[in-house]
């Protein structure tokens, strides 16, 4: 069991490849049949068009594969709806290492959200401002550094 | 309508169809961000049509699958609102038809999220946040051309002016749906009328409203769309790459 679960958890995402799926927070369980051996993954997509999916299935699938469960199912579930709260701690620490600023929490419903400066993640600095609200994959947006003029990805808060 | 397999089918079919249209503007739209921006909502468009499509083949029980009831139908077979078949016409009728659209697909995903039908809901509450961003986007262009220059507002009016008769059709009363879209006219104006206000733009007091998608009366405009989106399909059937 463990080791199907460290075998899934292994896989990087496709569009960003400096974090897991796990850490994504889009693998959703790890279950093993005792009796067949068949392992099943549970996976959610972060937007419903993420092109993405297709590859992270078949990477899923030989992830395992090569960890010796060859017999393996992927499951997509779209309830209940992936949030970027999901995004582990070491996630967002990689997302930032790698100059992409990781989303703020997502504000409770009924709060007025308050927008927070996004920090650039090359040199810290509060000083940004957005170029696009869409960028290069469908859960980033495109932002520059007024500080260091350099731009810069944001995973949007969902 | 007539229960939840024409819903769902409905539902699917405003949503590929938008989606086809907002790809249209790939490579064309005014500045590469928005070219971005419009390739990024058609997808959202996109992924929840192919949701809502598979689901309603499994209703059907016919065998039919999303790209069986994406690519094998002919345009009466279609059940898409009006509005979202309507040309692009220029940057400003798209931004109002995607405004409207978006002001009607947020409500209703929110509603379908807490409706009985389960798989309905989490595919409500999975494209009701990407709604919510497709609004904001709409809202934003709305009030920047409206509110912009003289040109600008001239042409932001002109297309709300064209396209507010085709939004009546969205709140077509159907107490047979999971989610009856007449309830959902309030939540629309509640968002529309502030922005308009803001926007500088006169909300129309037309009383036209061409109606016909949800039983398969469309524009001549369909038809072609239809043919673009569904030739590779039907000329190689089963392709795959």
């Amino acid at each position: 069991m463990s080791d199907a679960r460290t075998a899934a958890a292994s896989v990087v995402d496709p569009e960003i490849r400096v974090i897991t799926i796990d850490e994504l927070g889009i693998l959703r369980a790890v279950e093993k049949d005792p009796a067949s051996g068949r392992v099943t993954v549970t996976i959610t997509p972060t937007y419903t068009g993420c092109p993405a999916m297709d590859v992270i299935r078949a990477d899923i699938r030989r992830a395992l594969a090569v960890a010796g469960h060859p017999d393996a199912e992927v499951r997509t579930v779209y309830s209940p709806p992936w949030s970027t709260d999901w995004i582990s701690d070491s996630g967002r620490a990689k997302l930032a290492a790698a100059g992409i600023a990781p989303p703020a929490p997502v504000p409770a419903a009924g709060v007025v959200p308050l927008t927070l400066a996004v920090r650039c993640p090359h040199c810290g600095s509060p000083e940004t401002e957005q170029v696009s609200r869409f960028g290069s994959t469908a859960c980033k947006a495109l932002w520059r550094c007024r500080s260091c003029s350099e731009p810069f990805d944001h995973l949007k808060a969902l | 309508m007539n229960g939840p397999f024409d819903f769902t089918l409905a539902l699917g079919d405003d949503a590929l169809i938008a989606a086809q249209r907002l790809a249209e503007w790939t490579t064309r739209a005014p500045e590469m961000e928005e070219d971005i921006a419009l390739a990024n909502i058609a997808l959202d468009q996109l992924g929840a049509a192919r949701l809502l499509l598979s689901y309603a083949g499994e209703l059907e029980g016919a065998g039919r699958d999303e790209d069986a009831l994406a690519y094998l139908r002919d345009d009466r077979q279609f059940r898409n609102v009006l509005l979202v078949e309507l040309p692009n016409g220029d940057f400003a009728v798209t931004m109002a038809k995607l405004f409207f659209l978006a002001a009607y697909q947020l409500p209703l995903y929110t509603a379908l999220a807490g409706c009985a039908d389960e798989r309905l809901a989490a595919i409500g509450a999975k494209a009701r946040k990407e709604s919510a961003y497709h609004l904001d986007h709409g809202a934003l262009w709305v009030k920047r051309l409206g509110d912009g220059t003289e040109e600008s507002h001239r042409r932001m009016q002109a297309a709300v002016d064209q396209v507010w008769p085709y939004t009546h059709e969205l709140f077509t009363a159907d107490l047979a749906a999971p989610v009856d879209p007449a309830t959902l006219r309030s939540a629309f104006d509640e968002t529309v009328g502030p922005v308009l206000a803001e926007a500088t733009l006169t909300r129309p007091e037309s009383r036209w409203s061409p109606a016909g998608g949800r039983t398969g009366v469309h524009t001549e405009h369909l038809s072609y769309l239809l043919a673009e989106m569904q030739v590779l399909h039907r000329a190689h059937p089963g392709a795959k790459w």
